[in-house]
């Protein structure tokens, strides 16, 4: 048996014990009218035993058909699926030990909470007397043990969108799978039910898979992230990694705010290089582009300071003027347009010792330490 | 003079000319017919109110047999009705796909033929030495006496025939609003595909097959057409009656009092299966 360390996706074909679910070159390609349509194309993943794994991206990007390919309800065109270790192609949904947490919930109208949240441990011919003591436990867990004998249509959707996670939960399966579970909730219920769900999580110890289009949300719970473009994982790691040093273009793109910077390579120095970046601008990065080459650069707007005074020589650096002050409270977002053209946005803690650092129409410094840029591939 | 309350009052108006048409077309009559019912008399010499309940007694007296067979026959139309209707609905609404107009569509188009017609030619296809009797004798599997024509099977295979469309739609409107991803979860929580069908997708086309039996258990059980074309003297229904008392006869009381048997017969029977069925079910329990 190999041992349970956390291996590099899809650096060999054998699934580690300890991965809970194993994708390996998994694609799917769907036939319309039209011709074939690749939803998914070569995904190889491995989620770990009790992970809150996020499935990120936009809507289109194959997230959705990977999880169905995982509880399955598709089967992939090609590439294995793997529960628990065991190859589970051809294996129908009612015999896949993971459990799924729709969109629009699902909920049979035809029966109360409680018979909606027994249903598959009465397929699984649990005896009765244990169902109503784990459904008991499932719709505390979810705080709706009042609710049992309601139908759904008297329940809100909050509710609802509980019942439908008790109803999964109550099975112990090897991996949940959550498809945009709060997509149809409003803001300050989904914050709620991020908290809620992040708390059972920990209580039960179960896989989360999560599907979302939300970066935030995925940032906010999930241990690790898989960001989906096209079919293909663009990038898979931790928030902090996705979100401070984005892989692709794509990625910079799709998570949080990224100001985009394109310069000059003007002196190469071992693995770093000096890029011009108009009139005055300068910036340190990490690259292999060559001399004279140019290069597409990234920089999140909290790093970056913006002042009056020019910053020291170690610091990455751009002249600008403050376009657009936007007043957020406990932050402020300025955007500034610098020589070379682009528009940089800035973000600035209002903490105690903050002042109005600038006017619109004033011209400014903005700086940052060079481990905060990233060279993003052509 | 236009207003909020012009506005408040429009659904009223709008509904005032359906009321109209139940007072005029069926309120007035069933009172006609109700004071026919109870009337004596003849054609020669005129009827007269008599408050005659005796009507009833010979209705029920006379013809009770034809009555239960009427009863029986809407109920084994009704039942194969759904036999053969429930799984056209449920392939059209979960199988139809860009198609399920076209399939709509097919099912009506024997419809656009006259209803006479249609039972006449059942008449040529069943008959005893028709296009289905007659090789099946030449070949020896049935005996040269075997007929379908004249025999309870042939009236309510007829009426089935007749009335399957009545059942397919309000099962197919049903199931087609049924949301797929409720049959998926129950596939994802361990049920078979047959448990699938049993707990979720049947319990929840219920309505639509309440609507079907209304629709298809009440016409089939007063028709006359099918038994008078297909059937044979032991197939009389309580339609054919009704038909040659008020037609033949002239006994318009024995007639009218014979419609209103019938029609407690039917109402009895449908709010028996409401009952037995459940208010829940019977009604939409569709979450939307």
């Amino acid at each position: 048996m190999a041992t349970t360390t956390q291996r590099e996706p899809g650096s060999d074909g054998a699934a580690p014990a300890g991965a809970a679910i194993a994708l390996h070159g998994v694609s799917k390609t769907f036939r319309s009218g039209q011709g074939e349509v690749a939803a998914v194309r070569g995904i190889d993943l491995e989620i770990q035993r009790g992970e809150f794994f996020a499935l990120l991206g936009p809507s289109g990007c194959g997230k959705t058909t990977t999880m169905r390919m995982i509880a399955g309800f598709e089967e992939p065109t090609s590439g294995v699926v793997r529960l628990a270790g065991d190859d589970v192609t051809g294996v129908p949904p009612n015999r896949r030990d993971v459990t799924m947490v729709f969109q629009s919930y699902a909920l049979f109208p035809h029966m109360t909470v409680f018979d909606n949240v027994a249903f598959g441990l009465r397929r699984r011919r649990v005896p009765a007397a244990e169902v109503a003591e784990r459904v008991g436990a499932a719709l505390d867990l979810v705080e709706l043990a009042d609710r049992a004998g309601y139908r759904p249509a008297r329940l809100s959707g909050g509710q609802q969108q509980r019942v439908a996670l008790a109803r999964a939960v109550v099975n112990r399966p090897a991996a949940l799978l959550l498809d945009e579970p709060l997509g149809a909730l409003d803001l300050k219920l989904r914050q709620a039910m991020q908290i809620e769900l992040k708390r059972i999580q920990r209580e039960v110890g179960i896989t989360f898979v999560y599907v979302t289009h939300d970066q935030g949300e995925a940032l906010t719970m999930a241990d690790r992230i898989a960001v989906l473009n096209n079919g293909v994982v663009e990038q898979l790691g931790t928030p902090a990694e996705v979100y401070e040093r984005p892989a692709t273009r794509f990625v910079a793109g799709f998570i949080g705010t990224s100001n985009l910077i394109t310069g000059t390579v003007a002196r190469r120095d071992g693995e770093h290089a000096d890029v011009e970046v108009g009139a005055g601008g300068h910036v340190r990065v990490r690259t292999a582009t060559a001399q004279g080459e140019r290069v597409d650069l990234t920089v999140r707007p909290e790093k970056v300071r913006l002042g009056t005074a020019e910053p020291g020589p170690e610091l990455c650096r751009l002249r600008g003027t403050v376009e657009e002050v936007v007043y957020l409270g406990s932050a402020t977002h300025y955007t500034v347009a610098t020589r070379a053209g682009a528009a940089i946005v800035v973000f600035q803690q209002n903490a105690h010792d903050a002042q109005n650092l600038a006017e619109r129409g004033s011209d400014v410094w903005l700086s940052w330490q060079p481990r905060h840029t990233y060279a993003l591939p052509g | 003079m236009p207003g909020p309350s012009g506005t408040s009052r429009a659904p009223y108006l709008l509904v005032l000319p359906g009321w109209i048409w139940l007072a005029i077309f069926f309120v007035l009559p069933i009172c006609g017919m109700l004071s026919v019912s109870l009337m004596t008399g003849n054609v020669i010499d005129g009827f007269g109110f008599t408050g005659a309940v005796g009507n009833y007694a010979e209705a029920l007296g006379g013809y009770w047999e034809q009555i239960l067979r009427s009863l029986l026959y809407g109920l084994c139309a009704t039942v194969l009705c759904i036999a053969v209707g429930y799984p056209m609905a449920y392939w059209i609404a979960f199988r139809g796909g860009a198609h399920k107009a076209t399939y709509l569509l097919l099912l009506l188009l024997p419809f656009f033929v006259a209803q006479v017609l249609r039972a006449i030619s059942w008449k040529f296809i069943l008959a005893d030495n028709g296009v289905v009797l007659g090789p099946l004798k030449a070949l020896g599997i049935l005996g040269p006496d075997a007929h379908v024509l004249s025999t309870a099977t042939a009236v309510v295979c007829g009426l089935a025939y007749n009335f399957l469309p009545f059942m397919v739609l309000p099962i197919y409107a049903v199931l087609e609003r049924v949301d797929h991803s409720v049959v998926e979860a129950a596939r994802d929580l361990f049920a078979s595909r047959t448990q699938a069908f049993l707990r979720v997708v049947l319990p929840l086309s219920l309505p639509g097959v309440f609507a079907g039996v209304l629709m298809v258990f009440v016409p089939t059980s007063s028709d006359y057409v099918n038994a008078a074309v297909l059937g044979g003297t032991h197939n009389t229904m309580i339609g054919n009656v009704i038909r040659t008392q008020y037609l033949v006869n002239n006994a318009y009381p024995t007639a009218a009092a014979i419609t209103f048997v019938l029609m407690a017969a039917l109402l009895l029977g449908i709010f028996g299966y409401a009952r037995a069925l459940g208010t829940e079910q019977v009604m939409e329990v569709q979450a939307r």
